[in-house]
Formats: C-alpha cells, structure tokens, sequence
C-alpha cells in the first residue's frame, strides 16, 4: 500500500505500465510492440522512450475509437496486427492491453486465438500477450510481466541441454547488456539474455531506415531456454506472481537463480558467485582485477563522498541497487522512496545494507515527487541519485543529481551510462566523486586545483 | 519500396501536379499504422497547459499525466503552477468501484495547497469507460472553493487532436466574459494559439506593444485565468494557427461581436502581414498605427535581413521535408525556407482539414508530397526517396530523420529555442543552418554511399 498522506498526485515518480512492456517487447528480435487500446497512450509511450534512447521506437496501435470503446476492440486488434504484419514483417508481435482495453473488458486471449484460427492459411508470427492495465502498476511491472509472459508462452517445450545462462536483467541501459554479455562470454557460456534491448535501443549508423531494428533475443534462443544451465534473475524487487526465471524453473527444472541488480561490490560479487556456480568456471582474472582496482578507487575517493547523505529514488530495483551500492561507499541513503508499491521494498533495503549501515534508510512506496520533496526539507540532503525528473528538486534544493536509470531525458547518452558489475560501479564512483569535487571547486572562493 | 504505404492511407498522399487535388482527412488512425498522433486529451492538454496559474488535474491512470509533465517549453512570467504534473492516478478499485470521489478529495487536496485562480479537470479515456459524473464534481467543488473549477471533455479515443482543441476552448469560453472590462483600450486585442515556447509571446507583445495595441489576454502562453476572464474586452483576437484556439475566437464572435483575423508569427512575410493586419483594423481608430507598424517592421528586418543572406549562401537548394502537428504551421515554414534558398519537397501534419491541404498544396512546388496523418514507414520512405536534407518535425520524427543521415530542426511544442518573430527567424535560420551543413553528414552511411556512387565507384 502506499505511503503517501494523499489522495492526489504531484509529479509522479512513476511510468505506466505498458511502456515497460512495449519497452521489453522491444529486446526480441524482429518483434514489434502493439499496444491494445486508443492511439494517445502508444504516442506519448514513443515519445517518451525517444527521447531517452534517441533511437525511433515504433510501437504499434489499434487505435480504438469512440465506437469500439463502446463494442469492444476485437475488431481493431485482429486488423492491426494483419497491418503490421504486411507492412513491418515482424516475426513476433507483443501485445500489451492498456487501461482502456482492460476496462472495457476485451479477452486477448480469446481474440488472439479467434484471430490464429480465422488467419491459419497466412504465416503467422508468433503473438505474445501480456495484461498490462496501469491502474494496478507501474512501467517495471509491466516490465516484468512481458518477460514472464515471454518465457511462459515462447518457451514451449523443453530444449536438449546446452551451456547456455538465461539471464533476465531488468530494466538496465544497453551498455549494461553489453557488459553483461562481455562477462557470460569470458565465462566461456553463451548468454540467452532476456530481454536484450542493447542493440535494438542503441544502433550504430547505418544505410537505411530499419522498419525493425536489428538485434534482440532470438526465438530460437528463448526456445531454447528451457535447456540452459539455469537462469540469473537481476531486481530484488518483486512484481509478477511467477518470474520468467520460475516459470522455467518450475516447468522445466532449470534452475533460478534471483539476484539483485548486481551494482557495487556485494552485490556484484554475489552474480559472479552465482555464474560460478551455474557454469562451475571460477571467476577470470580481468573481472578479479576489475573488482581490485575498484576497491582501489573506493579507498582513494572515500573521503570525498564520506557521510553524504542521499535521496535515492525511481524503480524500485534500481533504488535498491543503488542503496547497496551508496551504503557500501560510505554515503548515507536517508530516503529510499519509489512510486511502486511492491511488498518487499523494506525487507530487500534491509538486506543490502545489512552490517554496511546501523540501520537501513527510511523507505516509501507508492509516492510521488511531492511526498520526497515535503520529508527533504528535514532531512537536509547533499546528494539526489535517480531518474533525470528529480531535476527539478535538485535544482531547488542546490544539490547535484547523479542521474541512473531511465528516463534520462535532460543529459545526452542514457543510453550508454553503464551501472552494473564492478566495471558500471566504477564508472558511477568516478562520476559521482567527481560531481561532488566539481561542486567543492565551484563553491570554493580560492579554486583549488588540487582537489 | 511502395510497400511502405497502406492501401486504406493511399487518398491520405497526394503528389502536387499529380491529377486533381484531392486529400481524405480527419479520419481515425489506422490501426497497426504507427501514427505520429496523440489524442483528444493530448490536443486539450497542449493548448491549456499554459495557463500558469490554474490546476491542471488529470483524472485517470498515471501514464496520461506523466507523458505530458511539463511537456512544452511554455514559460510564465509569474506563477508556474502548470509545471507540474497532478493526477488523480486511478487504481483498481477506483475503477471499479468509480474515480469521483477520489477526484473530489484530490481537488479539494490540490485547490487548498496551491490556492490556484481556476482548476481544469481533464477526463481521460477510462474517465470515459467507467462514467464519472465529472462536471457534477467540479460543480460541487466549484461551489465549495469558489474558484472555477472546468471539466475538459477529453476522453482520448474520442477523435484525434482536434476535438481536444474544440474541448479545450469549450473550457475556456466559460470563464470569459466574467472580468471587468471597464479599463480596456479600444486598441486592444487577445493573442490567440500562442503557448510562449521559449518566450516566443514575449517578442510577439513586444510588437503590439510598440504599435500602441494593448494585449488582454495571451491565449495560453505565459496565460492567467484573470486575463482570460476578461477577454471578451478586447477589441480583436489575433488568431495563431488554424486548429487550436480558432474555436474559442468562433465562440466569442457569436457572443460578444469580437472579430478575429488569422495570424502567423514564423517566418519574414507572415509575421510582418501579422502586424500589418492589426494595424489596418485599428487604423480607423488610431491613424498613426500604420505608420508605427512599419516602423517596427524597417528597425527588426534592417538587423535582421543582412544576418540571414550568410546563412541563404550555404543553404541555396538545399531539400527540405515538414511534418508538423497542426498545417497551418506548414504555411509559414514553406515561406521561410524561401528566404534561405531552401526547397521544400514533404509537407505533412497530424491534423490538418481539407481546407489546410488544399492551401498547402497550392502554394507547394509541383511534385511536393503532401500527406495527412503520416508514420514512420512513409515518412522515412518519402525522406530518402526525395533525398530530403532537413527534416522540420517533432521528438518522434527526429530519430527517423538522423537514422537517415539527415539534418533535423525542432519545430514542435517541446523546442526551446524561439522561432517567432523577426529575432525567431534568425533562430530557425541559424538552427536550419548548422544542422543541414554540418560536416558529420558525410560520415553517414547513407551519404557516404551517395558519394561514392557519384564517383561512380558503386555502392
Ligand atoms: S491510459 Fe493507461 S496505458 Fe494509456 S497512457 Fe494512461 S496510464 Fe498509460
Ligand atoms: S488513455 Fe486516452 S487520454 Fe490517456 S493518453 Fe491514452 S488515449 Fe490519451
């Protein structure tokens, strides 16, 4: 439930559900999102995305009007998805209802199937459907939903076993996929990551104009997933009642592993611990080398960042992340506040900042800017780490603002800010030391030039 | 190639010069076509955004409110109430059980935090679905705070942006014509269909200001409710664009007598024929009007012309594509790109009528495309096929544009560089220019395959 003392909402620190859906929709290869309901919601969702990634973002619409509000949207599902199929050839189309669509009532599942039989002389793509209303959720609900969904009805049979990790990595940037990636390669396994936005979301220059772009998880790889090794599954947070990483697990025995979204050292240490364990390969050199010079550059800088105190907020598994990470730098997370309001918030803070903190940060679920903006006034700040729409506050508070996570709609390169494993740790280390020397200099009336 | 277009959207594209003009229209969108368009609640939203001292309530699911937080670059002078982003974030239960009574305690909640001149309640699509009695809530919310409290009939599936235009100035007529006129100049007028992007009303005023016409009411840019109140004072509307406020200027025509004239404020012509046209209204009343009038215009275009000739030099011939919101806009840019050499070969919009595209593709150049309700399939088909170097459009154009190797300028609600008025045009030109002669465009590949073709080294 949330925390909030009102009943309205001011500047929300939340998205809606389908976006998170659309988005993950967007990590299958030749996948096209379609969102079930009028043509406004799938606008603003592409905008908002655009203005993140800066990569076009097609999602599909079945653009109801006022009389298919009225005598429900059969119709104009069944004949967006045969548009999209002619004009954009998607070999999997991932269908999010909206708000609209679930009130009125519309069975998807029932008129997806009505739509196979009356088409089965066409070649079909493959159609996932995922319930995504936003009044019971937020984008990373709807996140994890479409993965789960993925899994559940992609994943049909149990593949021939193969050394391959499903890794599920929620919603980090695709310079985190990346690395990911990196990581699973030098482990010597190949990695089915689910969903995989790090080229679809971040394409190079290319020729032409992709109707859908290149890159994704392969069906053939989801297919397969029922055979890996096991599953990592990054987010403490917990949001859908069956994981994609259990629903593999329960149907196909292959065995899930759920983590954190490993940032800063312990959490970090503990997704290595898990792909050892997985793959039986220890840990190469270069990740141990890595893990080292980051602890080097902790012992260096923590003077700089010792006994800040920060807001921290956003996604509810990027606010956890990120807690973990601060406590163990010695910056005190004062306020952990999410407009989720997923059950295990408290308890997952509690357990990364266990012996790092006397005691966990204060923690809210289901506020909005207003709700941390009224307790920031006491808690007196030094530092705000989330989302780029904490701007606003920073500015009036005079703090800086260590922007993670999405969206990043007020700096250049979301998309390639890097978070996880010791390698994103450090790069948020040196950003945020450097942003806080930044100030000291600033604010200095002799200008040090050493630091 | 071809394929890129849906057979149902082939009477949405015409070719000047290609047979006789005609254009469908105003239709819903297609679905599974990706259209550039919003919705009913996004027209109403834009266009009362920026009435800064109001509340702006969203009523419905979050996501509707989020996408549209501070959407616009409108700025205010004073209060800045319109920055910020209310919801009455609809859950499950409200939906069954039914939103107005959360609605009530939200506006109740807001009106008393924020002490706002007038709160506007907008209805989103569940709003719709689910039946709340909205209007009977801001009455009886009106009645307890006695501030006006509007409902703003924009369920989104109900149209396309435009019914949320004619939403938005339904709302706003009833709170004109209940201020005090008596201290009104009989040289006066009401800016209509400005949102102050980037402080653009700010240059427009300055204008007026300088012609002796005193300005009642912006409508919305840098807007309060107290000036709205009173906009049935002023002597003539000055309506910008076709499609967002020409109905509250209708509305008050048919009520109070105001008349109205059409407005443009982009691009040399337009914005001088803008002040000209007020200037021949009150000439009667006011003879030195004239006379000042192109005093205004001489002093802005003698700093101005001579700046623009070094940007037309680098950009002679250059081929230009415009996809817009609203086709009136699309008149003025064909204009301006005149005057920096440029050829425009795409002109497109959201929600242009008959009548737009048929002006549009009078004053076009023979085998201009013209397209209603476009997507990224045609656009980015029509972008290469015409080997566009400039794009003109929004957010969601941008990406196609620079995936195409090709320059890109802002022209939508979200810029936050001034494009209007004489100093505006500079701007547009400067902005046009150092995008579409940037030296990165022959590392794209797109361009970097053109060239070597050309050298006939093949692709
Ligand atoms: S109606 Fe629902 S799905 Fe659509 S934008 Fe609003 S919250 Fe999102
Ligand atoms: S729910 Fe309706 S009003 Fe809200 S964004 Fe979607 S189409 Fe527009």
């Amino acid at each position: 439930m949330s925390d909030s003392p009102y009943v309205s909402t001011t500047n929300a620190c939340k998205l809606c559900t389908p976006l998170g859906a659309a988005l993950a929709f967007r990590g299958v290869e030749g996948a096209i999102p379609f969102l079930h309901g009028s043509q406004g919601c799938a606008t603003y969702m592409r905008r908002y995305i655009i203005s993140h990634f800066r990569e076009p973002m097609d999602i599909a619409s079945s653009a109801l009007g006022e009389k298919q509000a009225v005598f429900g949207g059969g119709p104009n599902l069944k004949k967006g998805i045969l548009n999209v199929m002619s004009k954009y050839g998607a070999s999997v189309v991932g269908v999010a209802t909206t708000c609209l669509t679930e009130t009125i009532g519309d069975d998807v599942p029932r008129l997806l199937a009505e739509f196979r039989k009356e088409f089965a002389d066409l070649p079909l793509p493959e159609i996932v459907h995922v319930s995504t209303p936003s009044y019971s959720g937020t984008h990373m609900e709807g996140w994890h939903a479409a993965v789960a969904a993925l899994a559940s009805q992609l994943v049909t049979e149990k593949a021939p076993d193969h050394r391959r990790v499903n890794l599920m990595p929620g919603l980090v940037s695709p310079s985190d996929l990346r690395h990911f990636k990196e990581i699973l390669a030098d482990f010597g396994v190949a990695a089915t990551v689910l969903p995989d936005i790090s080229d679809s979301m971040d394409r190079p220059a290319l020729l032409d104009y992709e109707k859908l772009p290149a890159g994704g998880t392969t069906l053939a790889d989801i297919r397969a997933m029922s055979g890996a090794l096991g599953s990592i599954e990054c987010g403490r947070a917990v949001h859908v009642v069956e994981s994609a990483g259990a629903n593999l697990e329960n149907r196909f025995g292959v065995p899930n592993v759920s983590l954190g979204i490993p940032i800063g050292i312990r959490e970090t240490d503990a997704f290595f611990a898990a792909l050892e364990k997985l793959t039986g390969v220890t840990t190469p050199a270069k990740y141990i080398n890595e893990r080292g010079r980051l602890v080097d550059a902790y012992v260096d800088g923590h003077k700089y960042v010792a006994g800040k105190r920060a807001i921290v907020y956003g996604e509810e598994d990027m606010v956890i992340a990120m807690v973990a990470f601060l406590a163990e730098i010695g910056v005190k997370p004062i306020l952990a506040a999410t407009g989720s309001t997923c059950k295990n918030f408290k308890a997952a803070l509690a357990e990364v900042t266990a012996g790092l903190l006397p005691e966990p940060p204060e923690a809210r679920l289901g506020v909005d800017f207003h709700d941390i903006a009224e307790q920031a006034a006491d808690l007196a700040p030094d530092l705000l780490v989330g989302h780029s729409k904490g701007y606003t506050y920073a500015k009036a508070w005079d703090v800086p603002l260590l922007r993670v996570g999405f969206p990043i709609h007020d700096r250049f390169g979301g998309q390639r800010m890097r978070h996880v494993a010791y390698g994103g740790a450090q790069e948020l280390f040196d950003r945020l030391v450097n942003t806080i020397l930044e100030r000291k200099q600033e604010a200095s009336a002799v200008g040090y030039g050493y630091l | 190639m071809e394929q890129a277009i849906f057979e149902e959207r082939r009477d949405q594209i015409h070719r000047t010069g290609e047979g006789p003009f005609e254009l469908a229209c105003n239709r819903d969108s297609l679905a599974g076509a990706v259209s550039q368009r919003a919705c009913v609640f996004c027209g109403s939203r834009v266009v009362l955004y920026p009435i800064a001292d109001a509340l702006h309530l969203v009523h419905g699911p979050i996501g509707c409110a989020v996408y549209t937080w501070d959407i616009r670059g409108a700025l205010s002078s004073g209060p800045e109430l319109h920055r910020l982003s209310f919801s009455t974030d609809l859950q499950e239960k409200d939906v069954i059980f039914g939103g107005e009574k959360k609605l009530k305690a939200a506006l109740l909640e807001l009106i008393e935090r924020h002490q706002p001149k007038a709160a506007f309640v907008y209805a989103t699509c569940i709003v719709g679905i689910i039946g709340d009695d909205v209007a009977a809530v801001c009455r009886d919310v009106a009645a307890k705070t006695g501030i006006p409290v509007i409902p703003v009939q924009s369920e989104g599936f109900k149209g396309n942006k435009r019914e949320g235009y004619a939403a938005a100035c339904k709302a706003m007529f009833t709170l004109t014509g209940t201020g005090d006129i008596s201290d009104i100049s009989p040289i006066s007028i009401n800016i209509l269909g400005d949102f102050n992007l980037a402080g653009e009303i700010w240059i427009i005023r300055d204008y007026f200001k300088r012609m002796g016409v005193e300005t009642v009411a912006n409508i919305t840019g840098d807007g309060r409710v107290d000036d709205i109140r009173r906009a049935h004072g002023a002597a003539l509307n000055v309506v910008q664009c076709s499609g967002a406020t020409m109905e509250l200027a209708k509305m008050l025509q048919e009520k109070y007598g105001t008349p109205f004239i059409r407005a443009s404020y982009l691009g040399i012509e337009d914005m001088a024929d803008s002040l000209y046209a007020v200037a021949e209204h009150f000439k009667d009343r006011d003879p030195g009007i004239v006379e000042r009038t192109q005093q205004v215009v001489r002093e802005e275009l003698a700093v101005l012309l001579p700046q623009l000739k070094q940007y037309r030099k680098d950009l002679e011939g250059k081929r230009v594509a415009i996809y817009v919101g609203g086709a009136f806009k699309a008149f003025s840019l064909i204009k301006a790109f005149r005057h920096l050499g440029m050829k425009v070969v795409l002109v497109g919009s959201q929600t242009g009528t008959s009548e737009d595209y048929e002006e549009l593709a009078a004053i076009c150049d023979p085998g201009t495309v013209v397209v209603d309700d476009s997507n990224p399939l045609e656009l980015s088909k029509y972008v290469r096929e015409l080997d566009v170097d400039l794009f003109v459009g929004g957010v969601k154009e941008r990406p196609i544009a620079h995936k195409l190797g090709v320059g890109f300028c802002d022209h939508n609600h979200e810029r936050k560089e001034a494009l209007e008025g004489f100093v505006g045009m500079l701007n547009f030109a400067r902005e046009v220019h150092a995008s579409a002669t940037s030296p990165i465009w022959q590392f794209v590949p797109r361009r970097e395959a053109m060239a070597k073709a050309s050298k006939g080294e093949g692709i």
